[in-house]
């Protein structure tokens, strides 16, 4: 049990998805607009993530190393097409703020990564509360910034008028370019803890290369993949 | 007409990084120099046109067909998947100069959401066959001009004092919301 919770506090605070590995960064950029979808795309995501780790480790021992990673993708594609249904009937409001980024979880880096990573190393118990950690993490992370670009972009959270009435909204936070500004934003301070760190323990750390693919923890991504074999060239 | 419209919208309007934000892995990961920027860029031309002309026929005459079109998403990323390595072994085979040029590129885009995000797009809109080539080869076009910008002024950051904690990917995200606050300016184009 003790297990467990270890998994569940990892994905939410030690290995956050969005504010430590920085996974997932397109739909954390493109559905971040309200809290509401912050958290619609958050829940949505978690759904998927403990379904495809469950199954992925249950079939774990089926599955042949080298067709693994087209049998993950065909595991999490028909989990996407059952909960993008589901959403379509009982949430249509939801399933048309989202859009096309509904199916696009396929190729979230997240769900493949825990696969790859987690699922099918560990039983299926501890690979659901992986899920639900990670997928929590993730809910966490994408809500407080639609929050952010919610309050400070339209003045309201959830819907509900916050801020006061001469207060003039900075709408391009909830437009395209405020995504780019808060992500980078969120990184330059999660840089900036990184290297107080570093300084107080006395060694030095370069930013460019941690942020980096090869600073990655998502061994399935193709960047990551490029960077190695530069490095392996050099 | 209306396919130089299409063309356009996806090329400049709605481009697929700075404004739908597909593609974003490659576009901050290969913009560090301008000609792995222009092979990216070139890679991605290649496949998003194939997987468009691909998936554009699939669905017209498998999917539709069989009344099965709720597999699509399945169909799509498996028939990408293929698509890409095909591409690769083909390539390898009949025009070494080309993978030369191209190949390390090919792996990074079977991960690339943007592939996967046309083919949806082009089902959507329920866009014709040449309708649905033209989108995918117009947002391939957008994604090109984008990553090579980003990296033409990434050369000139290098040179610049910026904060320490801005180095490296938060720099590149703030240039790149400058770039789509500017891509804004196309909106104009097209009502």
């Amino acid at each position: 049990m003790s297990k467990a919770i270890e998994r569940l506090k990892c994905g939410i605070i030690t290995e956050n998805p969005t504010f430590v590995q920085m996974l997932g960064m397109c739909p954390t950029m493109a559905v971040t607009t309200s809290a509401v979808n912050g958290i619609g795309m958050g829940l949505t995501t978690t759904v998927i993530l403990i379904l495809s780790n469950m199954m992925i480790s249950a079939l774990r021992k089926v599955i042949p190393d080298k067709v693994r990673i087209p049998a993950y993708i065909v595991i999490v594609a028909s989990f996407v097409t059952i909960v993008q249904f589901l959403l379509q009937g009982f949430v249509p409001s939801l399933y048309d703020s989202l859009g096309i980024y509904i199916p696009l979880i396929v190729v979230n880096c997240i769900i493949l990564g825990r696969a790859e990573s987690y699922a099918s190393k560990n039983n299926v118990w501890l690979s659901m509360f992986d899920g639900i950690g990670m997928g929590l993490g993730f809910t966490i992370g994408l809500t407080f910034i639609g929050i952010f670009r919610e309050l400070f972009g339209n003045g309201t959270i959830f819907g509900f008028q916050i801020m006061p009435s001469q207060y003039e909204p900075v709408t391009i936070l909830i437009l395209a370019p405020g995504a780019f500004f808060v992500l980078a934003c969120l990184i330059a301070i999660q840089n900036k803890v990184r290297l107080n760190k570093a300084k107080k323990e006395g060694v030095t750390v370069s930013c460019e290369k941690e942020n980096g693919c090869a600073g990655c923890t998502n061994t399935l991504c193709g960047g990551r993949q490029l960077a190695e074999q530069n490095s392996e060239k050099k | 007409m209306n396919l130089l419209l299409i063309a356009v919208g996806a090329a400049l309007v709605n481009n697929v990084v700075l404004s739908q934000f597909l593609g974003l892995c490659p576009f901050i990961g290969v913009s560090k120099k301008v000609d792995t920027a222009a092979g990216m860029g070139g890679a991605v031309i290649f496949v998003i046109t194939i997987a468009s002309v691909v998936t554009s026929l699939i669905y017209t005459f498998v999917l539709e067909k069989l009344d099965i079109t709720y597999l699509q998403t399945i169909v799509f990323i498996l028939v990408i998947a293929a698509l890409v390595q095909f591409v690769e072994m083909f390539l390898k085979k009949t025009m070494p100069s080309l993978y030369q040029a191209l190949g390390v590129y090919l792996p990074l885009i079977t991960t690339n959401c943007a592939v996967l995000g046309v083919a949806l797009i082009n089902v959507q809109k329920s866009y014709g066959f040449l309708s649905s080539v033209i989108n995918g080869f117009g947002t391939a076009v957008g994604f090109t001009i984008s990553i090579v910008i980003m990296a033409g002024i990434r050369e000139k950051i290098e040179y610049n004092d910026i904060p320490e904690s801005f180095k490296g990917t938060p720099i590149v995200l703030v240039t790149a919301g400058l770039m789509a606050m500017a891509f804004f300016g196309f909106s104009g184009l097209i009502k």
